[in-house]
């Protein structure tokens, strides 16, 4: 990129500049510079900063052009000039019925992007009139049971002309299999059925808990899945690949992204195993990242997400289709840098976190309210979340060109970086025995914890200031918690629906689909046709659920997965 | 002989649906470096199971994390499991995102201390270190 | 009433009092378990040993779950390290534990071991008497697990199991670990894993060798009883069982349950059960001596003033470690 004589000349300078900086930091009251995620930081980058950069070739195998490949600089050539990344906020809902006339209010709006939140219950597999879903029912999300909560959400909802994403991870391939049935019911093919699934069951091993059966049967319940959508529904983004979780358990940014990659390469090759052609269902794997506090480095980490990707797809995997090496991703600001003490300085951290998604080139958005730490969002908060993505876009101009921080010696070292640090993590994975293994042995459950608690270690020891919390904090501040609302009035109509359905179903239909499915989790064949028989025949996500129990087991998490140290 | 302080065990569960255990597992470290000894259950806990593991385990306080809002269904269910298995000399505190009303209520109730997000683990062990201590026993061995 | 009384009437949480006041060595706690003693004996101790991971607790579990289905009560031990530097403990071992029934049928209570070296804590041995006076048929008993051979576990149990994984390396690694001497039966874990059939047929191998030279051994008399040879036995062919589970599919636990009772009945038959528990009985009341006797007498072997002097004399060339120390012994000897 630069030639040798000019970075030669440029390190003697530096030694020059360097005795005279000497003078200087004498008065430096930190003794040590590092990012949220304890990355040393350098005084100055200069181009004798970037290892390599006096390669001629460096500039084309790190960096390239946008829409060219490793795609460092983005996935397309204009990015955000020719579309705006896509403002989506997405929000749980009580009832079906409430569900229901929340999308009738987007459509009306004239949205078509709709988002399913779920609660706790249908998260992990058990029905609304399930003991275990006592005061949970239809919190955080919407309770669905089975396929008759489906057709009351998307009652006269035309599935053919809206695009559906559900949060779901355990009982996916149910909800997927719920929503094509009332999709054949309305008489849509599944050809042209939209939408995104999270679908992503290995980071709850890792991060966000909420699994039921253990790992290898779960991947194979996705990759079923991703097979049958390749062949039927194949405007249907079957998972994306999260690394929000992760980092919200306490990752660093490092481990978000190799552990995330890792994530993503796992489902690629069990697939691949599965006998799929990776050029056939790549395209529409995507991703899910958080954007946390330190600005540079959450940069830095989404563009070597990108170039990371790019380059295995392409070289380790033999994607051909250059669709296949674009790592697309949804970003979401970080739900855990909120503080519950001042709670109108997350609206500032969220604006930081947000235009660092933007300046690392996001797909799409999601920004938090800064009340989130004590409850649901208020309205008003949800309001000042929306504005601030709409700050970002139409008044700073950062939209107005492509990578504005591309070129930036700090920034391009700080990528070069994580992609090394990122692939030290890779190694370690392999050695380790692959990524099924190093869940079983508990390996990036103890790293998370690991980091989560240096991390509040290094705050209360105040080597790390949080703004209101352990500096610049108002004294007797009183928190104001605003209260929950449980509403155990639905949670019990919820519940008695649940037990109506299940009365008045053709129950012998269902033993005969449940067994369908027990038939095919026993053995090879593909468990996804036998979970859309079991789901238009009006069997609960929770009786699917045990029957995949009883014959995979239940997974719990081993005990060197909580060892910290 | 000078009577060493007694070695403080702790029970910590996660009772509900929710898996979100960072906070959990920082103070099962904290709890753990200042010299505790730390059952750690794991996610989804029931209450019967929760009291039945502190009775087998002779905790002297039992910490629970809620961070779903399902407090006001959970805490009481444990407490009420601790008396039906004539356990309730043991310690219940927790975390998690209570308001200050249900705090109150809680409390009220039979919860020895309850800690909202942000306080300091210092604070946490401190706390317990006292309550334990203050705890009196007044049983006969043989 | 007292803890003791209740704990006879079968009170659950009057048995983990009184645990706690023996892990605590609590005043006259040796008088306690005098008085239950003779209410103990007739229960079963299985312990189970091997590396980190390889999965002890899920077996343990399981092998509760098959005591239960046989009408036995079962008393279960886990010991997991006391941080040296902290005396703190995380006890994770509970997290394995599904959800067994909750009347009383099954006890699990966590131990940290509180210094001890052994793979066990040093009061393991008094919980599990306390289990057995409480009646529970089977205690099992899960060592710390940290790679190394943990000793403990062959004093405390009558029959030790050592769960191995695929991963643990060949049979000459297993020999020098010291893990060949301790098995009674081998759980050859993770089956379904890679490279099982060859380390189980490796070890197969080098078991049979063993069995031969021991064989020769004990018919020349040069090795001392232990375990699973017995003395003077004309059983040459006892060689130790190989079990290959898949624990977390619950695969072939019963075959792993079934050899543990198999092996009961034959050292029961064969007398050796009785052999071994006299030979650990001798060991624990040296062991309660040499305890009482640092107790009482080693605090009083040296005073601080006199060892400061004694070191202060090393230090200036005057004397040795070897010397002053039998100077010590016998101003101690003198002064009782
Ligand atoms: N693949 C495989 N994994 C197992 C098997 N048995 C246990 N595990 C896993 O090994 C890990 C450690 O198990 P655990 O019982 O906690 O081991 P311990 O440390 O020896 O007590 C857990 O993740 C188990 O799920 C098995 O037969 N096959
Ligand atoms: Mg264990």
């Amino acid at each position: 990129m630069y030639d040798k004589e000019h970075i030669e000349e440029l390190n003697a300078r530096l030694k020059d500049w360097d005795v005279e900086a000497e003078k200087q930091r004498a008065h430096k009251s930190l003794p040590r510079f590092f990012t949220v995620s304890g990355v040393d930081i350098d005084e100055l980058y200069t181009p004798a900063a970037i290892d390599g950069g006096d390669d001629k070739e460096y500039y084309w195998t790190n960096i390239g052009l946008p829409g060219h490949f490793p795609y460092t600089r983005g996935v397309h050539h204009t990015m955000y000039r020719g579309r705006l990344w896509t403002m989506r906020q997405f929000a749980g809902m009580g009832t079906p019925a409430q569900t229901h006339d929340r999308f009738v209010y987007i459509l009306k709006q004239g949205g078509t992007g709709l988002s399913t939140a779920f609660d706790l219950p249908t998260l992990m597999g058990y029905d609304s009139d399930h003991s275990r879903s006592l005061g949970e029912v239809g919190k955080c999300g919407v309770a669905v049971d089975t396929m008759a909560d489906m057709e009351i959400i998307f009652d006269k909802i035309d599935l053919a002309k809206v695009s559906t994403s559900m949060t779901i991870n355990s009982p996916a391939s149910m909800l997927l299999a719920m929503y094509l049935a009332v999709a054949e019911k309305q008489g849509v093919p599944f050809d042209q059925v939209r939408g995104t699934l999270q679908n992503d069951i290995l980071k709850e091993y890792i991060a966000q808990k909420e699994y039921i059966f253990p790992p290898r049967p779960s991947v194979r319940l996705i990759t079923d899945m991703m097979d049958y959508c390749t062949k039927h529904v194949p405007q249907y983004n079957t998972i994306s690949i999260s690394g929000y979780h992760i980092r919200e358990a306490g990752a660093t940014a490092v481990q978000e992204l190799a552990f995330t990659l890792a994530d993503g390469f796992q489902y690629i090759e069990s697939a691949i195993e599965d006998g799929q052609d990776v050029d056939d269902f790549a395209p529409r794997l995507s991703y899910f990242f958080n954007a946390h506090s330190d600005f540079f480095e959450e940069i830095a980490k989404y563009r070597a997400a990108r170039r990371i990707f790019a380059k295995r797809m392409r070289d380790k995997y033999g994607a051909k289709n250059p669709k296949s090496w674009l790592l697309r991703f949804h970003t979401q600001t970080a739900g855990c840098s909120l503080t519950a003490q001042q709670p109108e300085n997350n609206i500032v951290r969220v604006a930081l976190q947000a235009l660092s998604g933007v300046l690392g080139g996001t797909q799409s958005l999601h920004t938090n309210s800064m009340d989130e730490t004590l409850a649901l969002p208020s309205e008003k908060a949800v309001t000042i979340a929306l504005r601030t993505q709409q700050v970002i876009a139409y008044e700073t101009g950062v939209a107005n060109t492509v990578d504005p921080l591309g070129g930036s010696w700090f920034v391009e070292a700080l990528t070069d970086k994580m992609e090394a640090e990122a692939e030290k993590i890779f190694a370690e994975i392999d050695e380790r025995g692959g990524v099924f293994e190093c869940i079983e042995q508990g390996y990036f459950q103890r790293e998370i914890a690991r980091s989560a608690y240096a991390y509040q270690r290094e705050i209360e020891k105040k080597e790390r200031i949080i703004v209101g919390v352990n500096d610049f904090v108002i004294e007797n501040e009183k928190i104001d918690i605003p209260i929950l609302k449980i509403d155990y009035e639905s949670e019990r109509s919820q519940a008695e629906f649940c037990k109506k359905i299940k009365a008045e179903r053709d129950n012998a239909k269902v033993q005969a689909a449940l067994e369908k499915l027990r038939v095919a989790a026993s053995g090879t064949e593909n468990t996804f046709p036998a979970i859309l028989d079991c789901a238009r025949a009006y069997a609960s996500v929770g009786e699917m659920c045990d029957v995949l129990r009883d014959v995979w087991g239940e997974w719990n998490e081993s005990k060197s997965a909580m060892q910290v140290s | 002989m000078p009577k060493k302080p007694k070695k403080i065990r702790v029970l910590l569960a996660k009772p509900g649906l929710d898996g979100h255990d960072r906070g959990i597992k920082v103070i099962a470290a904290a709890f753990r470096d200042a010299g505790m000894e730390v059952i750690y259950t794991g996610l989804r806990q029931t209450p019967e199971m929760i009291v039945d593991a502190a009775v087998q385990e002779d905790v002297d306080a039992v910490g629970i994390s809620i961070l779903s809002g399902a407090h006001m269904t959970l805490f009481p269910a444990i407490l009420d499991e601790m008396k039906r298995r004539g356990a309730d000399e043991i310690l219940l505190f927790g975390g998690g995102i209570i308001p200050d009303e249900d705090i109150e209520e809680l409390e009220k109730m039979g919860v020895a201390r309850l800690f909202t997000p942000g306080a300091p683990t210092d604070d946490v062990i401190n706390y317990l270190r006292k309550a334990v201590e203050a705890k009196k026993s007044d049983e006969e061995v043989m | 009433m007292t803890l003791l009384e209740r704990f006879e009437l079968g009170d659950i949480r009057a048995l983990s009092r009184l645990i706690s006041h023996i892990e605590n060595r609590d005043t006259d706690f040796q008088k306690l378990l005098g008085r239950l003693y003779r209410r103990a004996g007739r229960s079963i101790r299985i312990g189970v040993t091997g590396p980190p991971g390889a999965g002890k607790s899920t077996l343990v579990n399981s092998l509760a779950r098959l005591c239960l289905d046989d009408s036995q009560s079962v008393g279960i031990i886990a010991v997991d390290p006391t941080s040296p530097f902290t005396g703190g403990a995380l006890l994770g071992d509970r997290v394995r534990m599904g959800d067994f029934p909750t009347d009383g049928s099954v006890f699990f209570r966590s131990m940290a071991t509180r210094g001890a070296s052994g793979g066990l804590a040093s009061a393991t041995d008094n919980v599990a008497i306390l289990y057995d006076a409480f009646g529970f048929d089977i205690t099992l008993i899960e060592t710390v697990g940290v790679g190394q051979v943990e000793l403990d576990i062959i004093d405390t149990c009558d029959i030790v199991v050592v769960v191995i994984v695929p991963e643990s390396g060949d049979a000459v690694q297993m020999l020098k670990a010291g893990l060949m001497e301790i098995a009674d039966v081998y759980c050859m874990n993770k089956a379904d894993r890679p490279g099982a059939e060859r380390l189980v047929a490796d070890l197969r191998n080098t078991l049979q060798t063993q069995a031969m030279v021991r064989a020769s051994a004990t018919s020349e008399g040069k090795l001392s009883a232990h375990h699973h040879t017995l003395a003077g036995s004309e059983d040459s062919d006892a060689t130790v069982p190989i079990i290959q589970t898949e624990a977390v599919n619950n695969k072939n636990i019963d075959t792993l349950h079934k050899a543990i009772f198999d092996h009961l009945k034959k050292i029961r038959e064969s007398g050796f059960f009785e052999q071994d528990r006299r030979r650990r009985l001798r060991k624990k009341i040296l062991s309660i001596l040499s305890n009482r006797f640092q107790a009482e007498f080693v605090n009083g072997l040296a005073s601080e003033d006199e060892l400061d002097r004694a070191i202060d004399q090393i230090a200036s060339g005057q004397s040795n470690p070897y010397d002053i120390s039998a100077q010590l012994f016998e101003h101690f000897l003198n002064r009782n």
